[in-house]
């Protein structure tokens, strides 16, 4: 398992070589997008309107960060953790189908659709430590742009950014329809019996 | 009266404190517990994920801001001394301390109503929020605690009817199902409270008490503690890990809290913490004199 640093958008080449379980390192734009975001591309992609972001080139972070303005007027992010993929597994394959998103990056895992379409698409999913809000705002080094803040608000709406060194992010999903989550989820189940016996042995001994 | 209304301000200003130190600042044990996971680390994604909980704890430390974007649904433990000279109006004064830190600290607003939408202030428009746990004590003191705890933690808990027939045995197990379930949705590392017997409600109440324990200190009942530590042991040969990486500790500590139950029930709760366990408490007199202190037991 490997350790890479990688400037964004990923190659095609850069997908595919990546394996779950690798570590990565991003520098370039990613963009801030959960439910509602996710929701609102869609439609608007759906009746044939123009993005404002062109979400082929930015990473796609399950994010919905606190930011406010410094005394320029300028925003910052304040803290911005990565937060539950799998809310995001409903409509995570359409999206990479209609956007052509290669790179997906939140905490958590997402499930069988999601390892579908990067398989076929070929698209990676990267987790970001969950709650480490600091650490991740740190490697933020400018709000780009935003979008749609006036309907979605802060946590939901568009947030570009400029990012140095974003990650690590453990590939969870890769392009070869690969799902270490999912596969490790059967390794957990499997070593319960195991885990049983040692509570049935400490029982015994309390009788 | 003047003396009253100076003790109100100070109950105020240290429950904003404790707000502060609880968002803000993971405790020293538990700090140190993700420190001890750090040197047993075997993978490089476990390695760097642990690693990058570490940072990040300490950069909330050092520049006193929230260490994760979720500061939780806001509640206090109160223990209130028979002689302390304020009661039923802690929690006016919890309320405002609530606000207070929510604009302060930042903390995120989090107290969403299903019709209202979000006040902004993590006081709920329907009251309840934020929660008490209320006790009575004897003596002159106020003691109390400072809970933030995060949604995607809270969203893995678990409340077990069991059948009394499958005993401590299928409770236990219950609690090991809980986690192995949970992998690595709510964050782990997990701190794992049990509350055993009582019932649907009480043990979900002892379950999050138990968290509160420090880090190692094991149920007075030697029995019970052979118990926690079997649990952990069990939970801790399940590969989830630190972020669900498939290496490393999945949890720091197990504590149990058992309680009677009716005879045809045995009621289980299972209330897990994210790394991010996050508590600040303090023992007020009623002479306005206060002490910070990291656990109260
Ligand atoms: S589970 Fe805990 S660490 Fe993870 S995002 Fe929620 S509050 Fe933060």
């Amino acid at each position: 398992m490997a350790i890479y640093k990688f400037t964004l958008p990923l190659t095609d080449e850069q997908v595919k070589s990546l394996k779950v379980g690798d570590n990565i390192y991003v520098t370039g734009k990613i963009v801030t997008a959960r439910d509602d975001a996710h929701k609102h591309a869609l439609a608007m992609y759906n009746k044939g309107e123009t993005l404002p972001v062109d979400f082929k080139t930015l990473g796609i972070y399950h994010a919905g960060p606190i930011m406010a303005k410094n005394e320029n007027d300028e925003w910052y992010m304040v803290a911005g953790g990565p937060t539950t993929s799998n809310r995001m597994e409903i409509f995570q394959d359409t999206f990479i189908e209609a956007f052509g998103s290669n790179l997906i990056i939140g905490k958590g895992g997402m499930g069988a659709r999601t390892t579908a379409a990067m398989h076929k698409f070929g698209a990676v999913y990267g987790m970001f430590t969950g709650g480490a809000a600091l650490l991740a705002a740190n490697q933020v080094k400018e709000v780009v742009e935003v979008h749609w803040f006036d309907i979605l608000g802060m946590p939901e709406c568009l947030w570009v950014l400029q990012v140095e060194e974003f990650g690590p992010l453990m590939i969870g999903i890769d392009a070869h329809g690969n799902n270490f989550f999912t596969e490790n989820e059967k390794i957990t189940m499997a070593k319960k019996p195991e885990a049983y016996k040692i509570v049935e042995q400490a029982l015994e001994a309390v009788k | 009266m003047s003396e009253q209304v100076s003790l109100e301000k100070v109950i105020e200003d240290v429950a904003v404190e404790l707000l502060r130190i609880s968002a803000t600042n993971l405790p020293t044990d538990v700090f140190n517990a993700m420190k001890d996971i750090k040197s047993r680390a075997k993978t490089d994604s476990s390695l760097l994920q642990i690693t990058n909980i570490i940072d990040d704890a300490t950069l909330a430390r050092d520049e006193s801001k929230p260490m994760c974007q979720d500061t939780g649904i806001v509640s206090f433990v109160l223990k209130i001394g028979d002689d302390f000279p304020l009661k039923s109006k802690l929690k006016d004064i919890l309320i405002a301390a609530t606000r207070r830190a929510t604009k302060e600290i930042p903390l995120r607003p989090n107290t969403v109503d299903l019709f209202l939408g979000n006040p902004g202030d993590n006081v709920g428009y329907r009251g309840h929020i934020p929660y008490f746990y209320i006790d009575i004590i004897p003596g002159d003191k106020l003691k109390i605690t400072a809970m933030t705890k995060g949604g995607g933690s809270s969203n893995i808990a678990k409340l077990g009817m069991l059948k009394p027939g499958l005993g401590l045995d299928g409770a236990l197990k219950f609690a090991i199902d809980a986690v192995a379930e949970a992998g690595p949705a709510g964050c782990p590392p997990y701190r794992v409270g049990i509350g055993i017997g009582g019932g649907e409600d009480m043990c979900m109440n002892f379950a999050k008490k138990a968290l509160l324990r420090p880090i190692g200190k094991r149920h007075e009942d030697p029995k019970v503690a052979i118990l926690e530590e079997a649990v952990m042991e069990a939970c801790n040969i399940l590969p989830i890990g630190p972020m669900g990486v498939g290496d490393g500790d999945t949890v720091i500590d197990v504590n149990i809290n058992l309680a009677a139950r009716h005879p045809a029930s045995l009621p289980v709760g299972i209330v897990m913490s994210c790394w991010a366990l996050r508590h600040g408490s303090a023992i007020i007199s009623r002479d306005g004199t206060f002490e910070y202190k990291d656990y109260l037991e």
